[in-house]
């Protein structure tokens, strides 16, 4: 894992996505980091210079895309932080600390299914955009708001993407019908499954990976104020899985352990 | 040139007064990527048990304005891991590592105090009897003048030559009651302050923010309680006082040296930016060079209290 650097970055633009909807998101797009490699389901933690001492704590976001030309987050408005994230302006000066955590699993070889959901895509991006061999890639999608809400047209470009639309109970029975299905046939062929989405995506997520045997990784979003792994805000309970023999059942942060863990290693209550 | 330099204690010298707060910079290897440790005036490394602890379950931290409570409930690893894997890691040569110290009972203090003191590289011990977030211990100690001294003493008596700092609650009527008791038992210098018991709740789900529903207060919101309990304290006592509490600037270190503390530490806002303990070692000369303050000793405890018209 290359070392995490502090960088105080501007803001190139910001743009909204989304035209009709009540679900704001945007692409948050900043000046290179001083560091050009990472890996995807790597995170950032962001904080506007302009920040006052009322909101103390950065926020956590999945890198999009790291570069000689840029770094890029998508970001959803969910509260406070992110509120006050979509009025930044082109100039403005925002500290970044990363890349942080592990990253997904990369191989090469293996059939692998991306799972996201909602604003979850957004590491995905990247592991599309670096993957070795894009055609053993697939993404399932399940989103609520439209789809133009969502970076999902740069991802066609590289690999097939499966967009469901979850409104009602029956889209989500359909939804889970279809991941399982997918699930069953990556298990198959000995597979990979990659997930990122809210909490109670990843626990079905989980309950399908034990089912089907497919070996899957979920990304958790757990609340956080460091990144670094010090506060312990961010804490998971491992399983007896966990291969750290004292840690087994044991709080790890999801920042510094995670975000990306082997299913059957956590806990998600 | 300024001299930075504060001793805390007989044999507890640090090279400037800025220290870093129990449980906000891990075991201080967290922060390496982002500054030199070893330009620190110390770092006071997370809780430490006899015994592995779990601490509370999740969620344990929200933010709320200008600050954020934590329910972390002492997780850690014990102190046998500390001293195997984390200690040998760190610069103690070069600067004073800090152990901080959390048990149930004052026998229990005495066994960590005397496995810590025996180790070359623990420059002093943090006995912490004000966490509000654990149900035996911490706090309650921490809020009965007779029991801090009972633990004050048990650790003072284990501890060899490792100076003893005790760590006082601001959830008390008199802190200066308890800061009296504890330096009469011994110690060498104290800590003030930790949290503040407080609450957040979420009107949309009507629940509490954290599991554990009470979680403790901390960040720029605690300022002016860290600074007065300080203030009352340094009148209190003989002994060297290190504040903490809400500290987000140079200027604010410069404030409670101003009111009597000898040196501080950085808390939550070390996590506003990973850099912040290292860059107000940085901004601290200029500071004072602005300040026109060219000793600090002579300017510690310099508040002026007559009104002038
Ligand atoms: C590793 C990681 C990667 C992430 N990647 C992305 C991403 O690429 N795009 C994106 O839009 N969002 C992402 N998130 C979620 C994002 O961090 C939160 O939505 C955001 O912090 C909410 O902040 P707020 O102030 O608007 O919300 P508020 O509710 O006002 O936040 C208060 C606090 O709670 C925390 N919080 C609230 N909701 C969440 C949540 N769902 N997950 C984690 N913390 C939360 C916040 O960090 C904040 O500190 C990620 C989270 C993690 C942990
Ligand atoms: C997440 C978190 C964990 C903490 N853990 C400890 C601890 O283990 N022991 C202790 O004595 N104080 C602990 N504290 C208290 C701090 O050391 C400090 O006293 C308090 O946060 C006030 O300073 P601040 O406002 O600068 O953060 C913790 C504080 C926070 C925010
Ligand atoms: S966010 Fe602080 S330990 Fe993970």
């Amino acid at each position: 894992m290359l070392p995490s650097q502090f960088a105080e970055l501007t803001v190139l633009d910001l743009v909204p996505f989304g035209r009709e909807s009540t679900l704001r998101t945007f692409a948050l797009r900043l000046s290179p980091p001083p560091w050009k490699r990472y890996t995807p389901g790597q995170f950032v933690m962001l904080r506007p210079a302009g920040w006052g001492l009322e909101l103390p704590w950065a926020r956590p976001f999945s890198i999009s895309r790291a570069g000689e030309h840029d770094l890029v987050c998508f970001i959803q408005v969910i509260g406070r932080g992110t509120e006050r994230l979509l009025g930044l302006r082109a100039g403005d000066a925002v500290r970044v600390w990363g890349p942080l955590g592990n990253g997904f699993a990369v191989e090469a070889d293996s059939l692998t299914l991306l799972l996201a959901g909602g604003i979850g895509i957004a590491p995905f991006l990247g592991y599309a955009q670096n993957h070795p061999k894009p055609w053993n890639l697939s993404m399932l999608f399940g989103h609520r708001a439209p789809l133009d809400c969502y970076p999902v047209d740069s991802m066609n470009e590289r690999i097939e993407v499966e967009p469901i639309c979850e409104n009602g109970p029956e889209d989500l029975e359909h939804f889970i019908a279809v991941m399982q299905a997918r699930m069953e046939e990556h298990a198959v062929k000995n597979g990979l499954a990659l997930a990122c989405g809210p909490l109670p995506f990843l626990r079905t997520v989980q309950r399908l990976a034990a089912k089907t045997g497919l070996r899957t990784q979920l990304s958790l979003e757990a609340r956080m104020a460091c990144g670094v792994g010090a506060c312990l805000g961010c804490v998971v309970t491992t399983t007896s899985e966990w291969p750290v023999s004292d840690a087994k059942n044991w709080p790890v942060q999801a920042c510094s352990q995670g975000p990306v863990f082997w299913a059957g290693h956590v806990v998600l209550d | 040139m300024l001299d930075l330099s504060v001793s805390l204690a007989p044999g507890l010298r640090c090279k400037n007064p800025i220290l870093t707060a129990s449980g906000t910079f891990g075991y201080g290897l967290e922060f390496a990527p982002y500054g030199e440790l070893v330009n620190l005036g110390g770092m006071v490394v997370k809780g430490l048990s006899l015994k592995p602890r779990k601490g509370n379950p999740t969620p344990r931290i929200v933010e709320c304005a200008c600050g954020m409570l934590n329910a972390v409930g002492l997780q850690n690893d014990g102190v046998e891991a500390f001293l195997k894997h984390k200690l040998p890691q760190l610069p103690w040569r070069e600067t004073a590592v800090i152990a901080n110290l959390y048990a149930t009972a004052p026998e229990e203090f005495a066994v960590l105090a005397d496995i810590l003191s025996a180790e070359e590289g623990v420059a002093a011990l943090e006995v912490n009897i004000s966490c509000p977030n654990v149900r035996e211990g911490g706090i309650l100690f921490g809020q009965d003048p007779v029991m801090a001294a009972k633990v004050t003493q048990a650790v003072k008596q284990a501890a060899r030559n490792t100076p003893v700092i005790v760590k006082l609650s601001p959830n008390v009527t008199d802190i200066a009651a308890v800061a009296k008791s504890v330096e009469a038992a011994g110690a060498d210098a104290l800590t003030c302050i930790n949290t503040l018991s407080g609450m957040a709740v979420d009107i949309v789900t009507r629940r509490p923010l954290l599991a554990n529903v009470l979680g403790g207060l901390s960040g720029p919101a605690v300022k002016p309680v860290a600074l007065r309990c300080v203030w009352e304290v340094c009148r209190a006592v003989d002994i060297p006082v290190i504040g903490v509490g809400g500290i987000a600037s140079v200027e604010d270190v410069l404030e409670f040296i101003l009111i009597g503390a000898c040196a501080v530490q950085a808390g939550t806002m070390n996590f506003s930016r990973p850099d912040f303990a290292f860059r107000l070692v940085e901004e601290l000369p200029s500071a004072c060079k602005r300040l026109g303050i060219d000793d600090l000793a002579a300017f510690r405890a310099s508040l002026q209290l007559e009104v002038t018209s």
